[in-house]
This record gives structure tokens, sequence and C-alpha cells, in this order.
């Protein structure tokens, strides 16, 4: 019966999990305890495995890694962050990171798979066969989840100054992570979003460089400005002239144009690469 | 014959004032628990001795061992059985179980939620599982006395925010620096309440204080006290973004900390945040200082605010933590009576003493 589940049950699937996660956590603020983090990092881990089932599912019928549209770029950026919430989460010991973190995966997830036109058109073989372009196609994604991870972290570091500055730190507020906790993480995770897209962009690069006609100029203006904007944002920061709040913000703005950086990627999409279309009916 | 009976006896602050408390204690638990042993038909027992609670669990056969164990109190107390019936209290069965339940949650302590009496209760029962005084029926609610308060902490806010000044002060910096190991601390001034504030930042583990004041002798006093280096008190502006908690606690009838000089600290370490925690009245620190970006300031206003706001949020939650406490004691209530039931000492048998009923603990 399982084996009969469509790549998209599965990934529903998932974001009930999500949802779950984010519930738990709610449920327990509301009623003024701890949330559990046990029972929120399996949430999100059993989310996580339909997740990967349901994205191998669609990277097996697409013939490579699905990034075919926008709602497999959303599902796929979801992904990401949740792999490095579950490998490096532990390490934040912060049951709210983690609910926040499912929050993240569950807006990501239903917001894809509530807007059935982002998947009305299924490309199969985008990639070309060529490794290196999926190499590099997958590793800008999966930097994008970590910003997402980033903007989750600056949205808690921004919260928190908040409950400090206004005198108020009951409710929610008892439960964030320190101030200074929530820095490291942010200046960490941009390091490691930053030198993600960077080798995203190097192994693009070369690919680039062999055939310029195959990548538009929108996209290669979109991308190398996002490369440019989170590198500039990781060198002010270690210089000490980008910090605390400014910081915070600066995070967040940056995912929301990284995001909508990927319409210019996805507009950009040459029609007549080594790809096929196929439209699905919803 | 009848079943045994599970009962506590003893005193607390809900009945006996300081004065009394000071008589009640026991200086130490060796001489009673030998007294205890002693008493004939009780099976089993603990003492909780604290600076606000006297308490006797035990496990005996009828109501005359509860009586033996305050005969042997008064008499080593060297008090008459009137004066401690006065403040005592005597519970039974079930509802000596939910009030094992409620101190060991903190519920029935002085300072609502605090932390302190859990570990108390579990060193209480700790040596009476070694001199071998609990069995089967002690055993089991003292270790679900443990697993309930853990329950009741974690799922409920009775344990949440500190209540007095100098802990939230210490919180404020957690939230801030998150383990303060790593912060170092500097107190403005002699004061009682600054000295105060400053200890608890060393028992939570700040390792590296200085103090500063104008008067040297009682400076070097206060510094050796919590075994912090001195400092000049003209130094402090200089010296300031070296710092990451301030606590101000002067008598100086002006600011002892203006706004330029702690902006001029940030720029040496835009980084690192500032806790600036004015304790002074009038206060030490600039006001406007708090606008400063990376610069938290609370003065003796906003901690007592906090404080009496944690005390009310956890006076919100007695109701629910009764209601949970109750239910784990009813259950509690009606294994334990199975045990008690199997106790049941048989026509001819011999009655089985703390050593046997240990043996047949089931934990």
């Amino acid at each position: 019966m399982l084996a009969d589940l469509s790549d998209r049950q599965w990934l529903w699937g998932a974001a009930g999990l999500y949802v779950a996660g984010v519930l738990l956590g709610t449920v327990s603020l509301l009623r003024g305890g701890r949330p559990s983090g046990a029972a929120i990092y399996g949430a999100i881990l059993a989310g996580y495995v339909l997740q990967f089932i349901g994205l191998g599912l669609r990277g097996h019928s697409t013939g490579g890694c699905p990034l075919g549209n926008r709602f497999e770029i959303f599902q796929f950026t979801a992904w990401s962050a949740i792999t490095l919430y579950l490998v490096v989460g532990v390490t934040f010991r912060s049951s709210v990171f983690g609910a926040f973190t499912s929050c993240l995966g569950a807006a990501l997830t239903l917001l894809s798979l509530s807007i059935p036109p982002w998947d009305a058109i299924r490309r199969t073989h985008i990639f070309g066969g060529n490794p290196w372009i999926e190499l590099h196609a997958a590793l800008a994604m999966f930097s994008y989840g970590v910003f997402g991870l980033l903007a989750l972290a600056s949205g808690l570091f921004l919260l928190r100054h908040y409950s400090l500055k206004s005198k108020n730190l009951g409710g929610l507020f008892f439960f964030l992570p320190s101030i200074m906790d929530l820095d490291h993480i942010e200046v960490r995770l941009l390091g490691a979003g930053v030198a993600i897209l960077t080798a995203a962009l190097a192994f693009g690069w070369v690919y680039w460089s062999r055939d310029t006609a195959t990548v538009g100029y929108l996209k290669l203006a979109a991308t190398v400005a996002v490369w440019v904007a989170y590198a500039a944002a990781f060198g002010l920061r270690i210089d000490g002239r980008l910090l605390a709040k400014r910081f915070a913000w600066t995070c967040l703005a940056l995912f929301v144009a990284a995001l909508l950086s990927l319409e210019a990627v996805e507009g950009s999409r040459h029609p007549g690469a080594a790809q096929a279309s196929e439209r699905v009916s919803q | 014959m009848s079943e045994p009976r599970l009962f506590v006896i003893g005193a607390s602050h809900n009945q006996a004032p300081l004065e009394v408390r000071e008589r009640l204690a026991l200086v130490s638990e060796e001489g009673i628990r030998a007294d205890l042993a002693a008493v004939p038909g009780l099976r089993e027992f603990a003492v909780l001795n604290t600076c606000n609670r006297v308490e006797f669990y035990g496990v005996g056969d009828d109501g005359g061992a509860e009586a033996s164990v305050q005969a042997a109190y008064c008499a080593r107390q060297r008090l008459s059985a009137g004066e401690f019936e006065r403040f005592r209290f005597r519970l039974s069965g079930r509802d000596a179980v939910l009030h094992l339940l409620e101190v060991a949650s903190g519920l029935d302590s002085q300072l609502l939620g605090e932390n302190e009496i859990f570990g108390q209760v579990k060193e209480a029962y700790a040596a009476a599982q070694s001199c071998g005084s609990t069995g089967a029926v002690l055993n089991r609610v003292f270790q679900k006395s443990f697993q309930a308060a853990k329950h009741v902490r974690t799922h409920t806010g009775i344990s949440s925010g500190r209540v007095s000044v100098a802990n939230v002060a210490v919180d404020l910096a957690c939230n801030i620096f998150g383990s303060l190991a790593n912060s170092r601390v500097l107190v403005l001034g002699t004061g009682e309440i600054g000295g105060g504030t400053a200890k608890a930042f060393r028992s939570r583990g700040a390792a590296d204080l200085a103090v500063a004041g104008r008067r040297i002798e009682r400076v070097a006093e206060v510094a050796s006290g919590l075994g912090a280096e001195t400092m000049h008190f003209d130094e402090r502006d200089s010296r300031l973004a070296d710092y990451d908690i301030v606590v101000c606690s002067t008598s100086a009838p002006g600011f002892v900390l203006s706004t330029h000089a702690i902006a001029a600290a940030m720029r040496r370490r835009p980084a690192r945040p500032l806790l600036l925690i004015d304790l002074a009245l009038p206060r030490d620190v600039e006001s406007s200082a708090a606008d400063l970006q990376n610069v938290f300031l609370y003065n003796l206003d906003d901690l007592a605010k906090i404080a009496e706001q944690n005390r009310s949020a956890r006076e919100a939650e007695i109701d629910r933590c009764r209601a949970m406490l109750a239910q784990r004691a009813d259950g509690l209530w009606r294994r334990v009576q199975h045990h008690l039931l199997a106790a049941r000492p048989r026509a001819g048998a011999p009655r089985r003493g703390p050593d046997a009923a240990g043996q047949a603990a089931s934990p």
C-alpha cells in the first residue's frame, strides 16, 4: 500500500509531521511549559524521512535532482534546512529552535504543496546528464536551506533582543536561547552558507565558461548578486561593522531577496536545453 | 489484624514561625534515626530535615507507631508533646502521598517552586535507603515523587523565572551571554545588595569578578569574600570595555557611569553585549545608555518587576500543579495499598523490620 503512494502524498505526510512539530511547541508554550526537545526532534526527523522518500521518488521520475520547478525548489530548500538542523541542531540545545525549524519546514512545504500551478509542469532530465551541473544546482539549493535556517536564527535573535530591550522576559521569551548563542549560530550558518554557495558557483562557472549560451544573463546576475550580498554580509560581520540587530535584519532581508531571486532563475530556464517537460494534471 | 499505615508527621513553615523552627530543626539526623529504628511496629521510615521543615515519613503497624515517632522526636529535641502538637501536622494514606509529591515539587515551599527542596528530598531518601529504613512502600512513594516533581517542573511554569532580585539579574546575564564561565563581572560599590548579586553570579559560574569602590579597605574586604580582583574606582571608565556585566550599587549622589563613557567602551567591543545592572538609589548609570546598541540596562525597579511577574506566574500555576499531583497521588496510593495489604502481618508471623522490607523493595 505504501508503495502505491505518490511523491506528493509522501510530501504531504512530511508537511503534516512538520506541522505536528510546530503544534507540539506551540501547545507547550501556551500551557506555560518547556517544549519537549525530543518530541519535536522526533516529529522533524519523521517528517524528514517522509520528505526524503517523496523527493527520492520525484528525483527517480525526473531523472535527476528534483529542481525542475518552483514546487521542487521549495521542497528541496526545506529539506536542506531540515538536514542541517538534524545534523547540527542538537548542539543548539534549544527546543524552541526546533519548533521554529519545524515551522520553517512546514511553511515551505505547505506553501509549495498548496499552489498546484507551481508543480503543473514537471521537467525531466534538466541537467542533461551532466553530473557537475547537477551538483552545482544541488549545492546552490542546499545553501538556500542554510540561509533559511540563518533567517530563522536571525528571527529568534530579534525576538530575544526585543525581549531584553523591552524588559519582557516571560512566555515564549523565557525559552529562547541567549543572544550570544544566537549570534554565534548566525555567524556559523552564514559562513557555512557562503562556503557552500561559493562551491556551487565554482562548479557552475566551469560549466558556464564552456558554453556561455546555456545560462541566461538574468539568472547569472541574480545568482551572483545573492552570492555577493551574503559574502559581503559575512565580511562586514567578521570585520565588526554589521552587528546585532542590523546583522539579523540583514540576514532576514537577504533570505527574502534570495527566494525572490529564484524567480529570475526559474524564468530564465533555457527551453531548448536537453530537457523534457511534462504537464501534470493535478 | 489491621493493615500497616503510611503516615507523615512533622512541622513546616506553614505552621511554625522561624523562632519555633529553630527549635524544631534537627542538628543531626543520626541520633533520631537510631531512635526510630527502635520504635516497635515502625516498618519503614525516612527523615526530611531542612531549614523550613522537619518531617517523618513512616509505615507503621498501627496508629501507635506515629505516637512513638512523635515521642522519640520530642525526647531528642527536649520538647513537650503539647509544645510540638501546637505546630505539627499529621497526614496518612493518600494525603501523605500527596503531601510528599507537593513537597518534592516545590509546591509546599516558602519560596514557591524553588528547586533546592527536590535535592533535599532526594538526600533524605538516599540517607534512609543507606541505613536500610525504607521498604517497598517508601521506596515506591519517594521514587514516584521524584518523577512527579520532574513532570510538574517540566510541564508547568511552577519553577520558571527567578523570584529574587539577585537571581533575576543572573538570569538576565544568562539570557545575554548563555554560560557565564567566560563573562567578566565588575561590581561598582561595596554595598550589601551589590555583594549579594555578585555572590549569585559567582555561584552560577562567573569565574572572573572584580570589585571597585572608593574605600580601599572595604573593597579589599568585599573582593576577598568573593574571591575577586580589586580595581581602583577611578579606572572604571577606562577599563569598562574589559567587562561584560557591570553591577552598580554605590551610594554616589550622581551618575558614576555616563552614557558617553559607556559609548566609548562599546566602540572598543562592538560585537560583545554589555549588561548594566543598576541597583543603586539614586541611580548610578545614566538612563540614556539603554539606547546604545548592544547595551542592556536594568535598574532596581526593572528587576523587582520581573521578580514579581515571575512570582505571579508561579502562583498562577498552583491549581494546575495541584490537579496534576492529585491525579498522580491517587494512582500511586492505589498501588501502595496493594503493598500495604500484602505486608499485613499474619497471626503468629514474625514482624518485618526495615531491613527485611528494604530487601523486598521494588524500585
